[in-house]
């Protein structure tokens, strides 16, 4: 079938399967190889994009629910050469080791802050439920998301 | 504090790899395309054990896409040879272990879930993954009695009708008599019986690999999720003969975690190159997590009976060991030398315990094979000795920290020999424990009990000090032992005209910041500027020999060899220097960057020699060769010794049984510490698991041997909201036999955490009859017997 | 994942008619269920139709009832201040759920029409008399939920909104899996003007309403010898039929004594 996607600002007409997942259609169709995949039961959070300002699993969502709305992917979060102050603090936090979890967990992370900007330690454990990750036992991913809200919350990075 | 302006060693400099990973630009094996690429799909056994009656592939070959289908009839037919296991373990009377043919597909028997018997080609992954299924409902098998549980499974009918028995070997290490003689004058003897609870190592990146044939040389080019391509590479070649060596080039590009998983060779690497090379068409595979669970090698898996005799002062005398470990269906490419020489050789932790005996039976059941995974034997010799120390002090009525203090190796022992046949070169063990109990507060436990208990929780402490034996060696004494690989590490130094650098290494990162690390240990070492020195790894075509990443050693055998390149180097560029200046080679100092004459004052940079390398204007070149690259093979002499104190604290909620770990403290010595910040990481990573182990996670069968825990539905992943911040820190005592002064960290956390976890636990509800991992029930249940029995 | 026709309903008749009761057919609502299930070839059907542009979202707060769109999605059950005033435990239910990106997609309606015996949304319709809305009736909560993922509806009947009965006070505790995060034991409890009602989930097959535990409403500190029929109690590794009718009683404890 035929949907149009906004993808990282970019308009594309596609002619995909029905049963086509957002997922397959991101790594495949556009080679957007930064979300990936690490489960079949939507629970790694690997990949996890933005649609239409909402974070979600690209794999449980049909390339064609996307139809018409505006999808973010890691590729497209940081503005040109500087990266958006939640990236920057991963990797100031050693927030991610393999990084194969870390676009999902950034894409988890930045939406979690634009709805609740006043994070406590705990409210940023329990909002990255949605994310598995094997390396780094999640303590500096944590404190990597505070940073990050910091600068998302500064008025320069608004 | 992370830092980008220091770059030598000791430094927390930010991580070069970062920048590809935060932006999505990374390259793992599934975001590689190659043009005319097929997709493989993988059909498996739907049974724990089968005789394959008939395989007719005819209707999943006709399925729409289907490309080819090819089976383990096929690939014995073309005479490829199975996976081996590269560790020979001899039995107590001397004979060699038992080993099941393992071929990549099976041909005659499938003898676990998952066992793959067919690889089907196909246009796109779901026709061939329809074909697969297809031929998975319609392969006509005679279903055979599986064995499953460990429990008996040494007395019941083999599982290979070839072997004499499912025990693949009866293995001992330590002195019988000895052990014997300290249990009869005994004061207090402890018994505990322990499981180690099967785990399913979960890299987030699942395995894939893709195969390219290239008709006009005859070379496959195999891309993986490897751990250590040369060794994906030797095997292909030496055991299951698909090509010769240097036919063959394998690259494991960005791997999402390992975490000992990926050390193994497995079918479907195997498979994928094979039917890239006979259909003459690039192979592409990438596991489903469903099909990670059931074959990625699975980790622990034991069945433990110990004593620990004592004296009436708390001295220990003697420990005894006896212990069933599951190897599966088959022997993985370690599976053998885990629960022997990596588990029974730790026994004697960081006591000092005069006499200890462990028997060991490795044991085959209908289950994913099982091998090495993050800490690999030792975590599970740690929480045999941690528990019964604990166990020890329960019963004795003695603070556990002064018990463990009492029977410690004190620093004047080192070097010490223990019982268990290693020798431990360095250490201080008091040292880590004191620190641990300042930071875990340890007086004001009472305190913080009592509080609790005003909420109705019931609050416990535990500790767990470790050790562990890193960077597995030296080659020719593990060797004698019965390892068939050799054990060094190379390291090549490319200096490029301008003066900046490639460094080649064996070593392999996914995920533990080589290109960081290994670059701070050449620039600090060669005073090239951080930024100039780029660490390449990863890919045999690239790269000397190497045997990869596991076990703790990147930085103690890997980075040793750097340092062994690197002097070489500094000779080379002292000759050249001693043209350019005009002095002889033993006047030439260098230091930071620089060669110079002290009699005469005058210096050459680092750059100035690299250049002059390569363009020998002065520098005569019958006297000294061209060029400025030397390579290094580092041998170590001894493994290293990490070792420290893990103190948990914990709350349960008697009521539900339900557990909040409220603090846990990490103090480890790792020796010399090159990035204070990335260490840190592989702690906090490490933790995790041994956490995950104790409280979460566990790979359970059914009696049939279905997987029961098959996806993260029913397979607890620890995530971030289970789990504390912890306080780590450290304390040093350097290596005393390699240049760096290092040890490894890597599985520190996996190994320590689990006792301490369970040691807490135990230690709050006042029962022991509680097995990994303690889930809920389990503690709700210990407390109800407990109450019973009141 | 086999193939599938997809289309989009552009209204609940619309829905209604393209599904025209065939078997081959599903609803899509939010899909966290139904897509990992045909993912894993537990589910088959041959046409989807998409109920996102039908026009089901929707919170209206009335005088003794909310009524909750079929297509409301979990995180805005969650996030509205309107359920959050009316029926705090029902917000705190549906922040529960899943986790933040399963709730951005989820539904009210997909999670209803699912039945699943661990899904939270059921304890919480039962605890607070709910009534299904569907294109064809009304139909009350304790005859909705029938047995393991069985419910009252016929094929093709679409869930349209859900009504609920706002109570004086409510409280939802849930015991997770800590695998899934599926309710091991979920008990939502309410206070009427007459009445306490107590939603039960995760337990057995079913969710169900403990009416024994009801009649001691609020002041009781011991459910021990309340009766409790275990005989469809669910038994799982992580809980033992058992333990979860010991976990239910003490969930329900607490859930009361937050009322």
């Amino acid at each position: 079938m035929q949907i149009q996607l906004t993808v990282n600002n970019t308009v594309h007409r596609l002619d995909v399967p029905d049963s086509a997942l957002l997922v397959e259609v991101l790594r495949g169709q556009l080679g957007l190889t930064g979300t990936h995949i690490g489960c079949d039961t939507s629970q790694c959070g690997a990949c996890v994009v933005h649609v239409d300002g909402r974070s979600v699993k690209s794999c449980t969502m049909l390339a064609a629910q996307a139809d018409g709305q505006e999808v973010i992917t890691i590729e497209g979060l940081a503005a040109g050469e500087a990266l958006h102050p939640m990236q920057d603090a991963f990797r100031n936090c050693h927030g991610l080791q393999c990084g194969f979890c870390t676009p999902g967990m950034i894409m988890s992370a930045v939406e979690l802050v634009q709805r609740s900007p006043g994070l406590t330690e705990a409210e940023v454990r329990k909002g990255l439920e949605g994310n598995i990750c094997r390396c780094t036992g999640y303590q500096n991913i944590v404190k990597a998301v505070l940073e990050g809200a910091s600068g998302m919350n500064a008025p320069a990075a608004s | 504090m992370a830092t980008e302006e220091h770059t030598g060693i000791g430094a927390s400099v930010l991580r070069k790899e970062d920048r590809r990973f935060i932006t999505g630009v990374g390259r793992y094996t599934d975001d590689i395309q190659i043009s005319g690429q097929t997709y493989a799909a993988f059909a498996r056994s739907l049974w724990a054990r089968a005789r394959i009656e008939k395989l007719d592939t005819q209707a999943a070959a006709a399925m729409p896409g289907v490309i080819g289908v090819l089976t383990g009839t096929d690939m014995a037919a073309d005479g490829l040879g199975g996976l081996p296991c590269g560790w020979l373990v001899k039995s107590k009377d001397g004979s060699d272990m038992q080993q099941p043919e393992h071929p990549p597909l099976a041909h005659a028997q499938l003898n676990f879930v998952g066992d793959a018997f067919a690889i089907v080609i196909a246009d796109t992954e779901k026709q061939a993954q329809n074909a697969a299924r297809a031929l998975e409902q319609s392969i006509e098998v005679t279903e055979l009695t599986p064995i499953v549980s460990l429990e008996g499974a040494a007395d019941s009918a083999p599982i290979h009708e070839a072997l004499s028995s499912n025990v693949c070997y009866d293995w001992e290490i330590g002195d019988k008599a000895a052990t014997q003689a300290g249990f009869a004058i005994a004061d207090h003897v402890i018994e505990v019986e322990l499981s180690n609870n099967r785990l399913i190592p979960n890299a987030m990146e699942p395995r894939a690999a893709i195969a390219e044939y290239s008709t006009g040389t005859d070379d496959i080019t195999i891309y993986t999720t490897s751990q250590n391509p040369h060794l994906v590479r030797l095997i292909l070649a030496a055991f299951v003969q698909l090509a010769p060596e240097h036919k063959l080039r394998v690259i494991a590009p960005d791997v999402g975690g390992g975490f000992g998983s990926k050390i193994f060779v497995y079918s479907e690497e195997v498979s994928v190159a094979w039917a890239a090379k006979k259909l003459r068409r690039p192979v592409r595979w990438t596991a489903t997590r469903s099909e990670a669970f059931l074959t990625d090698a699975h980790g622990r898996d034991h069945l433990t009976k110990a004593r620990l005799a004592l004296d009436s002062k708390g001295k220990f005398l003697a420990m005894h060991v006896a212990t069933k470990a599951n190897l599966g269906a088959y022997l993985s490419t370690f599976a053998s030398s885990v629960p022997t020489y990596l588990y029974g050789t730790l026994m004697a932790g960081q006591y000092a315990t005069p006499a200890i005996y462990v028997e060991v039976q490795g044991i085959f059941t209908n289950t994913c094979p099982v091998d090495a995974y993050r800490g690999a034997g030792r975590p599970e010799a740690t929480f045999v000795v941690e528990r019964l120390v604990e166990v020890a002090a329960h019963q004795l009525r003695a603070d556990p920290a002064e018990l463990r203090r009492l029977n410690f190796i004190k620093p004047e022992q080192f070097p010490y020999e223990t019982p268990v046949a290693l020798v431990y070169d360095t250490g201080n063990y008091e040292a880590s424990l004191g620190k641990a109990l300042r930071h875990a507060d340890y007086e004001g436990f009472k305190v913080r009990k009592e509080e609790a208990a005003h909420r109705g929780k019931l609050r416990g402490i535990g500790f767990s000090c470790y050790i562990e034996a890193c960077g597995l060696a030296p080659s020719q004494l593990a060797m004698n032992l019965g390892a068939g690989v050799g054990l060094w590490e190379s390291a090549e130094i490319r200096v490029n005209p301008t003066g900046s650098v490639a460094v080649f290494t064996g070593s392999h990162s996914h995920g533990q910041g080589h290109e960081t690390t290994f670059a701070q240990v050449v620039s600090n070492t060669l005073g090239v500027p951080f930024d100039q020195v780029e660490v390449v790894h990863g890919d045999t075509g690239r790269l000397d020999f190497g045997l990869g990443t596991y076990g703790s050693r990147s930085i103690a055998v890997g980075g040793s060899a750097l340092i062994r390149a690197s002097e070489k180097i500094i000779a080379k560029g002292k000759r050249i220097a001693a043209h350019l200046l005009n002095a002889s080679v033993d006047e030439i100092d260098f230091s930071d960057g620089v060669f110079s004459v002290q009699a005469s004052n005058q210096s050459a940079t680092f750059a100035e020699v690299a250049f002059a390398a390569y363009i020998p204007n002065n520098v005569p070149t019958d006297e000294v060769e061209p060029g400025l690259a030397e390579k290094a093979f580092y041998d170590p002499e001894n493994f290293t010794y990490p070792a420290g104190t893990h103190i948990c604290e914990v709350e349960v909620d008697p009521e539900t049984g339900k557990i909040d770990i409220v603090q846990f403290i990490a103090v480890d010595d790792f020796g010399e510490v090159i990035n204070p910040m990335i260490v840190e990481g592989q702690v906090h990573g490490g933790l995790t698991q041994g956490i995950g182990q104790a409280l979460f996670e566990h790979g359970v069968y059914d009696e049939s041997g279905q997987l029961v825990t098959g996806s993260y539905m029913d397979y607890c992943m620890p995530r971030a909201d289970d789990l504390p911040s912890y306080v780590v820190d450290t304390t040093v005592t350097p290596c005393t036999h390699n240049p760096l002064g290092v040890k490894g960290c890597g599985e520190a956390g996996a190994i320590g955490a689990p006792a301490a976890v369970v040691n807490a636990v135990t230690h709050a509800t006042g029962t022991k009859d509680i097995s990994m991992p303690l889930h809920s029930e389990k503690v709700w249940r210990s407390l109800q017997r407990k109450r019973r029995a009141a | 994942m086999n193939r599938f026709v997809y289309s989009k309903a552009t209204s609940p008749r619309d829905a209604v008619r393209s599904h025209g009761k065939s078997t081959k057919a599903k609803y899509l609502a939010g899909g966290q269920t139904l897509l990992p299930a045909i993912k894993q070839l537990l589910d088959a059907p041959e046409r989807l139709i998409d109920l996102s542009g039908a026009g089901l979202e929707g919170i209206d707060v009335g005088r003794k009832t909310i009524t909750i769109g079929a297509m409301t999605r979990h995180a805005d059950v969650a996030a509205s201040e309107q359920v959050r005033e009316a029926i705090p435990g029902l917000a705190d239910l549906a922040a529960q759920i899943g986790d933040a990106q399963v709730r951005n997609r989820g539904t009210i309606g997909g999670s209803v029409a699912n039945s699943d015996p661990a899904a939270d949304y059921p304890a919480a319709l039962l605890a607070l008399s709910a009534i299904v809305h569907t294109n064809a009736r009304k139909i009350l909560a304790e005859r909705f939920f029938l047995g393991l993922f069985k419910n009252a509806l016929k094929s093709g009947e679409l869930i349209t909104k859900i009504e609920f009965q706002i109570p004086t006070t409510s409280a939802y505790e849930k015991f997770p899996n800590p695998a899934s995060r599926y309710a091991i034991v979920g008990v939502f409890a309410a206070n009427f003007d007459q009445s306490t009602r107590i939603g039960v989930t995760g337990a057995a097959h079913s969710a169900f309403r403990w009416m024994e535990a009801e009649d001691h409403g609020r002041g009781i500190k011991n459910l021990s010898n309340v009766g409790l029929d275990q005989s469809t109690f669910n038994n799982d590794i992580y809980a033992s039929a058992t333990y979860r009718a010991h976990l239910l009683r003490v969930l329900t404890l607490r859930a009361l004594g937050r009322l």
